[in-house]
Formats: C-alpha cells, sequence, structure tokens
C-alpha cells in the first residue's frame, strides 16, 4: 500500500512522504525489530523545516530538543529501568533510564554528535541487544527543534545466551508462533474446503480481533480477562456470522465464481486496512495491562506469563476445534462438504448451515489468534497483513483445504521461520520460510498431507 | 474551492507517470490472466526487479543506463523460469501463492540490512542513475498549461513512456491475435484439451509469463527513472492488486482494456483525493470527519470497495466481454 501513497504525492508530498515514513517505521517495527543496526528515524519534519527557516542562531540555541525512544525486549514488551547514557559535545553529560512503559527521553540544547550508550547490565536475563557490541548509537543533532528517535533493538541474547539455550528459546517461540498461525489457518482452511473461496481478507479477521481486543480493554478499561472473551465472540459474530450472511452467501447465490469472489476478497481487505488505518492510525500500540510483564525463567527458556496463559488457551481451542471437526455431527458435515458438496447436499446436510458454522468456528479462532498476538505483541493495523502470507503458506505447505495439514504446516512454518534465525538473518527469516514453501511444493505439490488428485 | 487546480491535477494523472507504470504492469498482467488464465500475484516482483536493475548497475557498478535495461530484461526472464519452473504445473491457486510470496522475498531480501551496501536497504537507492536518460531530453522548460501540467523531466518520462506503452500494446495485439495468441486462449479456456491436440501446455504458459513479466519490468524501469529513486516498499502486493484492479477495471482479455483502466484508475484516484482534499482544507467537509491525512486513507476504502463492486456486479470489466472472459475458469 506504501507504493500509492508514494504515486499519488504528485501534489501533496510532504503529506504522504509523513505518512509513509510513519508505516517504514511500523514496517521496520515489524521486520527489523531485531535488526543489527539501529534505525534512526526523523520525525516531526515539517515542524523543522519552519522552525529552521524562521528561528535565528540566538533563538535556535534556547530550543529544546528531545532524543527519545522507547526500549523493548523482543516479545515486544517495554523494558523498565534501562540506563541510557547520553555524552554529547560541550562536556553534557546525562544518564536517563526508562520507565515503565519502556519509554526514555532526554533533552538537549546543542547541536553537534551525541553518543547514546544502553547500559546492557540493566536488561532482564533473556534479553540482550542483537549486537552486543553495539550498544552505543550516534545521533547527529543538525539541527536544533527536531527530536529524534533512537532505538536499541533487542533480540534473543546473543551474548548472555548459548546455542542450546537460545535453539530452546526459539523453539519455544516458534511453537507459539505456529499455534497463532495454525489457529488462523484452520479457518483459511476449513472456509477454502466448503466454499473454494481463497480468503485474501482472512488477516483483518486478526487486526479487527485485535482492536476489539485493543478498544475494550483500554478505553472501555475492562480487564483484558473479561475483554479477551467478548472479543472472540464479537469477532466470531462480526467476521464470521455476519461476514458470510451479508457477504459471501449472496454472491454464492449470485454464482460468483471463484476467481471473482478472490479477487472481491482482495477488495475487501483493501478497504477494512485502510479503515483500520483511518480509525487508529498507523502506530503500533501495546494493551496498559500486562505492557510490562516480566518473563519467568523455565528451564532454557525465558517467557512471560501472559504468554504461557495465551498459548494454553490457545491449544484447547485448537483441541476442541478438532474434536469439532473429528466426533461432532456438523463438523463430520463439514468434512463431507468439503470432499464434495453436491454428493453431501444429496444426503441431506444442509450444506449453507454447514458453511456458516466453519465461518464463525473459522472467525473466532482466527480473531483469538490477533488476541494472543495483541497481548504479546501489541496491535498495529498492518497485523493481519503480515501475518496473511504465512498463514497462506502453512495452508499451502499442509495441503490446501485439508484441516490438520493446516495445522502441521502451521507449527513447520512457525518453527522455521524462528529457528531459522540461528543462521541467517532476523530480518530474512519470512524470506526463509517462504522459500521453503517453494521448496516443498516443488517436491510435493499436494503439500504435505494433501491428497494427490487436488493438484491441477 | 479551485475547482481548475482539481481539473488540472486530475488531467495531468490521468495521463502521468503512474498512468504509465499501472498500464505496463496490467498489460503484463493482462497476458498472464487475461490471454492465459495464469494468477500471478506477484507481479510486484517483476517491477521491483526492473526498477533495481535499472538503478543498482549503475548506481552501485558503474554500468551504462543502456547496459542496464538489457540487465533488467534478463533478470525478469530469469525470475519468470525460477517462478515458472515449480509452478506452472500446479493448480491456478498453486501459483497465485507462490507468486505473491516470491514477490515478498523480492521485497524483504531488497529492503533488508544484508544487502544495504548494494541495495540501499530499506531507504532504497536515490541518485542520478536515470542521467543519461535525462541527457536526451529535448525540453528544456516544462509544460504549464490551465489543464496539464508537468516539469521538464516528467514530460519527457511521459512522451516515451507512452510510446512504448504505444509500441508493446501495438506488439500485444499483433501476438494475440496470431495462431500462437489463440492456443494461449485455448489454454485459458481448457488446458487439457489443448494438450490433447498435442501443444506443449507448459511451454506456452512458461512463453506467457516470461512477456508478461518483462512487460511488468518495463513498468519497473518507468517506476525507477521517473522518480529516480527505487523504495522497496513501494512493491509491496498491494501494487500486484492494484494493477489487477487496474486490468479489471478496463476489461481483461482486451488488448486496450490495461491502458483504459491504467487512465480510469488513476483519474479516479487523484480525482476523489483532490476533492477530498480541498473539501477539507477548505472546511467544506468538518475536521472531525476527516483529517487531512486520512484523505488518502479514504481514497483507498472507496478503491477496496470498488474493486468488490466491480467484481460482483461487473467482472467484465468496462470495455471487457463477458463470452471472452468467464473469470472462473479454475481454481
Amino acid at each position: 500500500m506504501e507504493i500509492a501513497l508514494n504515486l499519488a504525492s504528485v501534489t501533496s508530498k510532504n503529506n504522504s512522504s509523513l505518512i509513509g515514513s510513519l508505516k517504514s517505521y511500523c514496517r521496520h517495527f515489524l521486520f527489523l525489530k531485531a535488526s543489527s543496526i539501529a534505525i534512526l528515524i526523523l520525525l516531526s519534519f515539517s515542524s523543522a523545516i519552519s522552525l529552521g527557516s524562521s528561528a535565528s542562531a540566538a533563538e535556535e540555541a534556547a530550543t529544546p530538543t528531545k532524543l527519545y525512544g522507547t526500549i523493548s525486549g523482543k516479545d515486544g514488551a517495554p523494558l523498565p529501568n534501562i540506563g541510557v547514557a547520553v555524552i554529547g559535545p560541550e562536556g553534557f553529560a546525562k544518564d536517563v533510564a526508562t520507565d515503565a512503559e519502556g519509554k526514555w527521553e532526554v533533552e538537549i540544547l546543542t547541536k553537534g554528535t551525541f553518543n547514546l550508550t544502553i547500559n546492557q547490565d540493566d536488561l532482564p536475563d533473556g534479553q540482550a541487544l542483537t549486537d552486543p557490541t553495539k550498544s552505543t548509537v550516534r545521533a547527529n543533532v543538525f539541527m536544533l527543534g527536531v527530536d529524534l528517535r533512537l532505538l536499541f533493538p533487542i533480540g534473543p541474547g546473543v551474548a548472555k545466551a548459548s546455542t542450546l539455550e537460545r535453539s530452546a528459546q526459539l523453539a519455544v517461540d516458534g511453537l507459539i508462533l505456529g499455534l497463532i498461525i495454525g489457529l488462523a489457518a484452520l479457518g483459511l482452511s476449513l472456509i477454502f474446503g466448503t466454499t473454494g473461496l481463497t480468503n485474501f481478507a482472512h488477516g483483518e479477521i486478526l487486526t479487527f480481533g485485535g482492536l476489539l481486543l485493543y478498544y475494550l480493554s483500554a478505553i472501555i478499561k475492562l480487564p483484558v480477562l473479561v475483554a479477551a472473551p467478548i472479543a472472540v465472540l464479537l469477532g466470531a459474530f462480526i467476521s464470521g456470522f455476519l461476514q458470510d450472511r451479508y457477504l459471501w452467501k449472496p454472491l454464492r447465490k449470485r454464482g460468483t465464481g471463484l476467481i471473482a469472489m478472490l479477487v472481491v476478497s482482495i477488495g475487501l481487505a483493501i478497504f477494512l486496512r485502510y479503515f483500520f488505518l483511518f480509525l487508529f492510525g498507523g502506530d503500533t500500540r501495546q494493551l496498559p495491562q500486562y505492557a510490562g510483564q516480566a518473563g519467568l525463567e523455565i528451564g532454557l527458556v525465558n517467557i512471560t506469563p501472559k504468554s504461557i496463559l495465551t498459548t494454553v488457551i490457545g491449544i484447547i481451542f485448537i483441541i476442541l476445534a478438532t474434536f469439532w471437526l473429528l466426533r461432532t455431527r456438523m463438523g463430520k458435515a463439514s468434512r463431507a462438504v468439503s470432499d464434495n458438496p453436491a454428493l453431501a447436499s444429496a444426503s441431506g446436510i444442509d450444506v449453507q448451515k454447514v458453511i456458516k458454522a466453519v465461518w464463525i468456528l473459522g472467525a473466532g479462532l482466527a480473531t483469538y489468534a490477533g488476541v494472543i498476538v495483541t497481548v504479546n505483541q501489541g496491535v498495529s493495523f498492518l497485523m493481519g497483513q503480515d501475518m496473511l502470507l504465512l498463514i497462506f503458506a502453512a495452508v499451502t505447505l499442509g495441503g490446501l483445504g485439508t484441516a490438520n495439514g493446516a495445522l502441521v504446516g502451521s507449527l513447520i512454518i512457525g518453527l522455521f521461520v524462528q529457528l531459522s534465525t540461528l543462521f541467517i538473518p532476523t530480518e530474512l527469516k519470512y524470506v526463509g520460510a517462504l522459500i521453503v514453501l517453494i521448496i516443498i511444493l516443488v517436491v510435493r505439490p499436494q503439500g504435505i498431507l494433501g491428497k494427490k488428485e487436488r493438484i491441477g | 474551492m479551485d475547482f481548475l487546480f482539481i481539473a488540472q491535477q486530475t488531467l495531468s494523472a490521468t495521463i502521468g507517470v503512474n498512468t504509465i507504470i499501472f498500464a505496463l504492469a496490467a498489460i503484463g498482467l493482462n497476458m498472464h490472466f487475461g490471454y492465459t488464465g495464469l494468477l500471478n500475484f506477484g507481479q510486484a516482483g517483476f517491477l521491483a526487479i526492473g526498477a533495481y536493475s535499472v538503478a543498482v548497475p549503475v548506481i552501485s557498478f558503474g554500468i551504462p543506463l543502456w547496459i542496464a535495461f538489457l540487465i533488467g530484461i534478463f533478470n525478469s526472464v530469469i525470475f519468470a523460469l525460477l517462478l515458472g519452473v515449480p509452478t506452472l504445473k500446479l493448480r491456478a491457486d498453486y501459483l497465485a501463492i507462490v507468486t505473491i510470496a516470491a514477490a515478498e522475498i523480492v521485497r524483504q531480501i531488497a529492503r533488508s540490512a544484508t544487502f544495504n551496501e548494494w541495495l540501499g536497504g530499506s531507504d532504497g537507492i536515490t541518485g542520478k542513475f536515470g542521467k543519461d536518460f535525462f541527457a536526451l531530453n529535448p525540453f528544456k522548460s516544462g509544460l504549464d498549461t490551465p489543464i496539464l501540467r508537468f516539469n521538464a523531466n516528467d514530460l519527457w518520462v511521459v512522451i516515451t513512456g507512452w510510446s512504448l506503452v504505444a509500441a508493446i500494446t501495438f506488439v500485444m495485439w499483433i501476438m494475440v491475435n496470431s495462431p500462437w495468441g489463440r492456443v494461449m486462449r485455448a489454454i485459458r479456456e481448457d488446458e487439457d484439451a489443448v494438450r490433447s491436440l498435442g501443444k506443449n501446455v507448459y511451454l506456452y504458459k512458461m512463453q506467457s509469463l516470461i512477456i508478461g513479466g518483462v512487460i511488468g519490468s518495463m513498468g519497473g524501469f518507468v517506476y525507477a527513472l521517473s522518480r529516480q529513486s527505487v523504495q522497496p516498499d513501494n512493491y509491496g502486493t498491494a501494487l500486484t492488486f492494484f494493477a489487477y484492479t487496474v486490468l479489471i477495471l478496463g476489461g481483461a482479455a482486451r488488448v486496450f482494456s490495461p491502458v483504459v483502466g491504467a487512465m480510469i484508475f488513476w483519474f479516479l484516484i487523484v480525482f476523489i483525493e483532490q476533492v477530498l482534499r480541498q473539501g477539507v482544507t477548505n472546511n467544506v467537509i468538518p475536521h472531525w470527519l476527516i483529517g487531512v491525512n486520512q484523505v488518502s486513507q479514504i481514497r483507498f476504502m472507496l478503491m477496496g470497495l470498488g474493486l468488490m463492486a466491480l467484481m460482483i456486479f461487473r467482472p467484465q470489466g468496462i470495455f471487457g466481454d463477458k463470452k471472452e472472459l468467464a473469470l472462473d475458469a479454475k481454481a
């Protein structure tokens, strides 16, 4: 979507570039969270320009300028009480520390080069700089009045952890990621199986779930433990029941083709994504509750209680969904519809009712996936979009339209994404997963658990 | 509200640089999707490869721009082969997922810090890599009339770009009306029937993928040259989706439809944007409803809804023929 922002900047260059930089910041946050270089981002550009042109040198000296940033851990949770030492020109030296939300800032009054050093000893166990040798970030202040944002990338502590510990931590992270993908992939796969729809708007169900949770807990001030179930139920109702009832069911009745429906889902995804951006803005926000929760040391790994709880509930959901598919009447009917809708219909199965059930279940699970991400890493309007390709990869890997295949594919993708960072740069971890997807398709086109007849 | 300004901006955009880029991207997709039925969701990858192929050799290795164009075409052929070999034997939706993944791989590698030295990381590449091209510019000053406005460089890009679009459209017209083009359409309609007539379907699909991809990468050339910079995040999945919107708007499987579709697309985008922006700045639209920064978001929301409505109510597009393309072949 950045494209169009830039493309359309014929007249509104300033405006678009501001949004563009905001977006690219979001992307940095998501993809380069643990990159080995510190990222400098200039914000409040427009104010800088107006100040620079009008202010005289004397006024300039009086303009206080902030260097600021947020230090958050590898799981996205803010880290409090981390010391940052600032050394600048003319003997400037100041020590600051992060507050409860992981934010720090220091006010400066002179131009020049500032060196900011993070106190690595303050970092909790399991958290370390991605590159411990780069604990100092340099900020060049050319112009006063321009606040500079500085980031220290925190990742799975290279220095503190042995390869064994790192592998164990990454494996756990990978399983959790796999679970999140799996919750979303199960719904996508079931919907594909029963209706043939390749739903490009499935990621937006995750985002919607995350936003619901955020609004319920941060605006309406419900405790997360109350807000989360409400969010899942609302998600299942709105993204599942209402979406199917008022969009996809009428389309199926009209006899809209599968590729046409695929394109409709792309249109829906574009609409929803920008609608969320319109409502919510471009930044990643944390839930106020449990934001800076400390991790627990369990054996070789470090994991937060909220992560454990959300994961366990996720596993229970997966087990229940599998049980529904394998043991209940409706679940069996859904598999029959996947296999052959006409035959299922002829044997007395109410196909529309099965599809409705599948949509509600799939949307509920995907909403819960959004809840897990939001609780642990915060929510942004791009959240679903960034997950969508991994979800597709998982579904394809397992075999399109097979529910257990989607789960197996999700676990493989989740583990691979995380464990591959042992060997490749963290920022390329998704690339590795996508390459694996392509390779597996070459060797086994039907996917790991797919049936051969499904290849075209 | 300044209606003359709105008209000038809108008309300039309708025949402007962006229209050329999207027309080329959509012509490529028309070859893939319209004529051969290949669901390529990685067209952004071809544009990215085209754009980086003109920027990187010139900036990082000092290779002349004209050779860089050849490198770009070569690279996009290689990319098409890499995409095609594993996927063209699979069902259409597998191709969609693999191509969208491949385009993301290209973008993420391009923006990664690991290859920062050559590809410029997430900031991309900015530099005078197009100076050989602009040195040929015969226009010393831009065009500034009440209805059209281009600066000198844009004017040169627009004129050469439209010449390129015209040439490619002509070649496309010859190709799709040749026996070769009829085989392509037959593949779209019924692959097995074509196979039973002894044609090598796989080879034909590969040719389609390569040709459409090379045309797409030329869109990347125009994209990079017109801005003298390449930003990796401009080549995300949204670019592909908008290229599809352009194609479907005009009507797939028509030679001129991508061009007309791109013109309508950019006319609507810039028109809506300008009207909303003027409305917001002149307090016609209240600020609590839409902020100045939210104008572009409204525009994309409308575009998403438009794509849905188009697909539901008029899947053959504005000029398409329903008989020519029932958008429901396979998948």
